[in-house]
């Protein structure tokens, strides 16, 4: 069953700084073979340090192809110079066909090869596993386990597409969403969605033309509706233009408020996802589904009675 | 006619209740299917050490392990043996898939072996592939390697050869263990 076993060893070694401890630690977390409640249970210590930053997660989210690994590898090199120690977790979508994943964010973040910095990067690379929903949850597990030991920002490069990717942003204290130049005329930017959910907008590729009038038009968008317009940079993760800025805005980040509800609903459905998917009765409801001796209604109703 | 064929396969952990029936359809290609397992897929390292700038051989086994299911981490190319140790050590992985086709296996993969267990990573398994000579391969088991895979080896005997391992107890680079795979090319 799930949880029962904890290794307290494991996660002693991982509280003080052992890699691989850590690593095992947060594959126990993300195989539900270790709950953080347990780990909250007989290290409650480390939950609750005095002054702890008041927060550590920032998502970093945006369609394929904008550049968000080049971008989050130039700011991890810049965090890091400055002697702030940042966890990655980059997510990659699992097969649903075969439940499989390659796993290739690593190609492109060179950032952790630079010896002296090394020791202030973390990568890790996770699979969205069975739902695109439950990802996100267990990350936010793990985000708190590395915050607690010691990780003063952690990262979280969503998937490239799609619902799970608001999600997965949902439930970390900050969102980044990544641009770019061509990406549709000034009603794109009008549009709902994930903008509306951004603490911060930053429009790479800047050295591709169009990018600071895609800039604007964010801008604007923002300006038409209420709210406190949040920061928008331009940046160029090839040419390194507008980095260095970007860096520093987003690691003192302020939370514009914006959405609060959109954000929590997302964090709602989020939860609920993960409580059905771990109910001790999804494979005996999903059988009798298939054979149709149960309704929907009638699963609903079992689910929600846990 | 789609060929179907069952095997029991073990879960990463060796423990008898993650021994489930998989369903592996094709040929070559394995799948292992959502609703027929449970248990959590293998975190596998592919890695390309040296200078070698080949890797449509890596790109295949690592697309076939994924198509079996498996988590697969692709560092990229021209990495070196402490970098490829650092992956599987912060990825925390359980099998690690060299690739060479430079000449420099003699070299780069014992170096591989010796940093893991330096490293304290002596329960990864680590098989290797590419154009490794066969009279080269008895130095690359004497350092821990558990496989070397040559040009035509059929990619669902690597896949066998992943089972496998996961069955023995002492497969890790650093164990000494005995066995290793016999491939047949």
């Amino acid at each position: 069953m799930r949880g029962e076993v904890l290794d307290l060893e494991i996660v002693s070694d991982a509280i003080k700084g052992d890699r691989r401890a850590i690593a095992r630690v947060l594959s126990s977390l993300e195989n539900r073979s270790l709950l953080l409640d347990q780990i909250k249970m007989e290290f409650p210590s480390i939950f609750s340090q005095p002054g702890q930053e008041s927060w550590s997660s920032i998502a970093i989210t945006g369609a394929p192809g904008v550049g968000k690994s080049c971008l989050i590898d130039k700011v991890l090199i810049e965090w890091a110079s400055k002697g702030i120690k940042t966890a990655l977790l980059a997510i990659d979508p699992s097969s649903p066909r075969t439940g499989g994943a390659l796993l290739g964010d690593r190609v492109r973040i060179t950032a952790i090869d630079n010896e002296e910095y090394k020791d202030l990067i973390y990568i890790r690379s996770i699979a969205t596993r069975k739902s695109s929903g439950s990802a996100p949850v267990i990350v936010s597990d793990m985000v708190e386990f590395l915050s607690a030991i010691g990780w003063q920002r952690v990262i979280i490069e969503t998937v490239g597409s799609g619902q799970s990717e608001v999600r997965c942003a949902a439930i970390t204290d900050r969102i980044v969403v990544v641009e770019g130049p061509a990406r549709g005329d000034g009603v794109q930017a009008e549009k709902a969605g994930l903008l509306e959910l951004a603490d911060a907008v930053i429009v790479n590729k800047s050295d591709i033309s169009g990018a600071s009038q895609h800039a604007s038009e964010i801008r604007e968008s923002f300006e038409l509706g209420l709210g406190q317009t949040p920061p928008i940079i331009l940046t160029s993760a090839v040419s390194g233009d507008g980095i260095k800025e970007a860096s520093s805005i987003l690691l003192k980040l302020e939370d514009t408020g914006r959405s609060k509800r959109a954000k929590w609903r997302e964090r709602l459905l989020a939860e609920y996802e993960r409580k059905i998917l771990e109910s001790d009765k999804l494979e005996e409801i999903l059988e009798n589904l298939a054979i149709g001796s149960m309704s929907i209604e009638d699963a609903l109703k079992v689910l929600g009675d846990d | 006619m789609e060929l179907v064929r069952y095997l029991v396969f073990r879960g990463p952990f060796n423990s008898p209740n993650n021994a489930k029936i998989v369903k592996i359809r094709g040929v070559f290609l394995g799948g292992r299917h959502f609703e027929d397992s449970m248990s959590d897929p293998l975190r596998i390292v592919v890695a390309k050490p040296g200078l070698d700038g080949h890797d449509r051989g890596a790109k295949v086994v690592a697309r076939t392990l994924r198509d079996a299911g498996h988590e697969v981490i692709y560092t990229g190319l021209r990495r070196t043996a402490q970098q490829i140790v650092e992956t599987v050590r912060d990825e925390d992985a359980r099998f690690l898939g060299l690739s060479s086709l430079s000449g420099a296996h003699n070299h780069l993969f014992p170096k591989v072996c010796e940093l893991l267990v330096k490293e304290g990573l002596d329960d990864v398994v680590v098989f290797g592939g590419g154009i490794i000579p066969f009279e080269d391969r008895d130095l690359l088991f004497s350092c821990g390697m558990k496989a070397i895979f040559g040009p035509g080896t059929p990619t669902a005997e690597i896949l066998d050869f992943i089972v496998k391992a996961c069955e023995i107890s002492d497969a890790g680079v650093g164990q000494n263990g005995e066995w290793h795979w016999d491939s047949s090319a």
